[in-house]
């Protein structure tokens, strides 16, 4: 009885942690026309263009590496077992599709996670901590539109650029495997990519990377704004908004990918 | 009769199963200094935060300006707030701002002012608390004293009708608190303005109060002038100006533990 209790709690609570982002998520909908620019208020936009800077420019060193280590790892492994077949060629499609599609969205929004979705939550729970958010809500100032809208309007422009990214630093490394093993030029290989991925796989990449945005941001922030406490209860919400982000991410991934698999499959 | 600005109703506020504002009830007239006394975790600070309307009470009402701030529309809430200043007791002045933007940061957001208008603006309401060589400083490299007055300075930025200090002197040496004292009153006499200070200083109450409120374990158990409240039999209050301890021993749990500790009782007895 108690461990049905405890899953009817846990499903309880699971439910109004999403009920919660939603209803945030909305809030910063509603509050994104101030924050553009020409119909919002200018020093907001500046602060969007900020946050691109440290969400997007200052992740992209990280996210070239990784895409790189990780396009050829997948090459490697990939190309272990294709070439007994004699089908070294598909290491070409697989990475070229695999990133894409999956790899390098979900790759970005885990690094983005880990850097700035944490980032948020500890700014925002240090401004709570500190009285800095009761401040501004007493100045007639909303912390949504002032703190998050702001985030998540630069997160969804300059996540989607960091997959792109993503990708082309993967399949590039895709190439320096094949230019090793078969020495195939450069122009070929993106021929042959070019000719393995379609745009369908280009925007279903692209529509994952808008949702990772949107958790990450949302969730960063939800864990600061509900920071209760001293700066120990800042650290604890650093921890859990980058492991729910994580989780919600690849939940998220696992979801639309089976909608696309549908989607394709008709 | 004046006009009550703020109106508390029997205000009553719970935390799970504890009460800590327990039906608190008082009007604070026009461009009054009301002081509200009393020591710690006696429910001030919670009782301040409820008029600002940062917190929703268990039951009773909370009225500014003739609003109930916990029954209004969120447009009618910003209107008030826009006619209050709020000074916190940690300064909260934004880390990641000048001093300088730390003040002009409501004036930018809620007047269609020019900029050079609000620069002019800032540096001479910055001056005038002392802080016209500090502009470009931030907050971390400011003293408690100068964080405070910044506190202020952006409360007023806008000429609030209201304003309401959480702990103005605490931390501050004697001097730097009595200047404070003096901003207060010359607010008050200038601006006529409505002023809620929370504290647990003595003097400073004494100094700038009109009325003093004091609580006692979540219940106000009194609303009086400074002469009034000085002349009190109450005990509470008695304890509070002779500046007398809890008698030893009311914490019985607490003292039977020392005692436990010292080795006078218990297991190693």
């Amino acid at each position: 009885m108690r461990f049905l209790e405890r899953i009817g709690t846990g499903v309880i609570q699971g439910l109004a942690y999403v009920g919660g982002l939603t209803i945030q998520f909305a809030e910063g909908l509603r509050t994104a026309p101030r924050v553009l620019p020409v119909t919002g208020r200018r020093g907001r936009w500046y602060a969007a263009i900020r946050e691109m800077a440290l969400i997007g420019v200052d992740a992209l060193g990280i996210i070239a590496l990784v895409s790189v280590c990780i396009g050829f790892i997948l090459a490697m492994q990939i190309g272990s077992e294709l070439r007994r077949w004699g089908a070294l060629q598909y290491v070409m499609d697989t990475v070229a599709i695999g990133f894409t599609r999956e790899i390098g969205p979900l790759l970005t929004a885990l690094v983005v996670s880990g850097r700035s979705g944490s980032a948020f939550s500890a700014e925002i729970g240090t401004m709570v901590v500190t009285n800095e958010i009761d401040a501004l809500r007493t100045m007639a100032i909303d912390p949504i539109e002032f703190v998050l809208t702001p985030k998540y309007l630069a997160a969804i422009i300059v996540i989607p650029c960091l997959s792109v990214a993503s990708n082309a630093f993967g399949i590039l490394s895709g190439w320096v495997f094949m230019y090793i093993e078969t020495k195939i030029n450069l122009s070929m290989y993106l021929d042959y990519v070019y000719n393995s991925i379609d745009m369908r796989d280009i925007f279903s990449g692209l529509a994952k990377s808008l949702i990772f945005a949107t958790i990450i941001v949302q969730v960063g922030c939800r864990e600061g704004f509900r920071v209760k406490g001293g700066p120990d209860a800042v650290g604890r919400s650093t921890t859990s908004a980058v492991v729910r982000s994580t989780f919600l991410v690849i939940l998220a991934d696992a979801f639309f990918t089976a909608i696309f698999y549908l989607v394709r499959k008709d | 009769m004046a006009e009550a600005v703020i109106s508390v109703d029997s205000l009553s506020v719970e935390y799970g199963t504890k009460r800590v504002l327990d039906h608190v009830s008082l009007d604070i007239e026009r461009g009054e200094i009301m002081v509200l006394l009393g020591g710690s975790g006696s429910g001030k600070s919670t009782l301040l935060r409820h008029i600002i309307g940062l917190e929703r009470p268990t039951s009773g009402t909370v009225r500014i300006l003739g609003t109930d701030i916990n029954r209004c529309s969120p447009k009618e809430l910003k209107s008030i707030r826009r006619r209050m200043g709020v000074a916190f007791q940690e300064a909260a002045l934004f880390n990641s701002m000048s001093v300088e933007e730390n003040f002009s940061l409501p004036v930018h957001e809620l007047t269609d002012l020019a900029d050079p208008v609000i620069e002019i603006m800032t540096h001479m309401k910055l001056a005038a608390v002392g802080l016209g060589e500090s502009l470009q400083q931030m907050p971390q490299e400011l003293s408690g004293g100068m964080k405070k007055r910044a506190a202020v300075a952006r409360a007023t930025a806008l000429d609030p009708e209201i304003l309401l200090f959480d702990e103005p002197s605490a931390g501050l040496d004697p001097i730097v608190a009595a200047g404070l004292d003096q901003d207060i009153l010359l607010l008050k006499r200038i601006f006529n303005m409505t002023i809620v200070v929370v504290t647990h200083e003595m003097a400073s109450a004494f100094n700038i109060a009109d009325r003093i409120a004091m609580l006692y374990q979540g219940s106000l158990i009194t609303i009086a002038t400074k002469d009034e409240f000085r002349k009190s039999t109450h005990p509470r209050i008695r304890q509070f100006l002779d500046r007398q301890p809890d008698p030893i021993g009311a914490n019985t749990a607490a003292m039977h533990r020392l005692e436990e500790l010292a080795g006078l009782t218990g297991a190693g007895v």
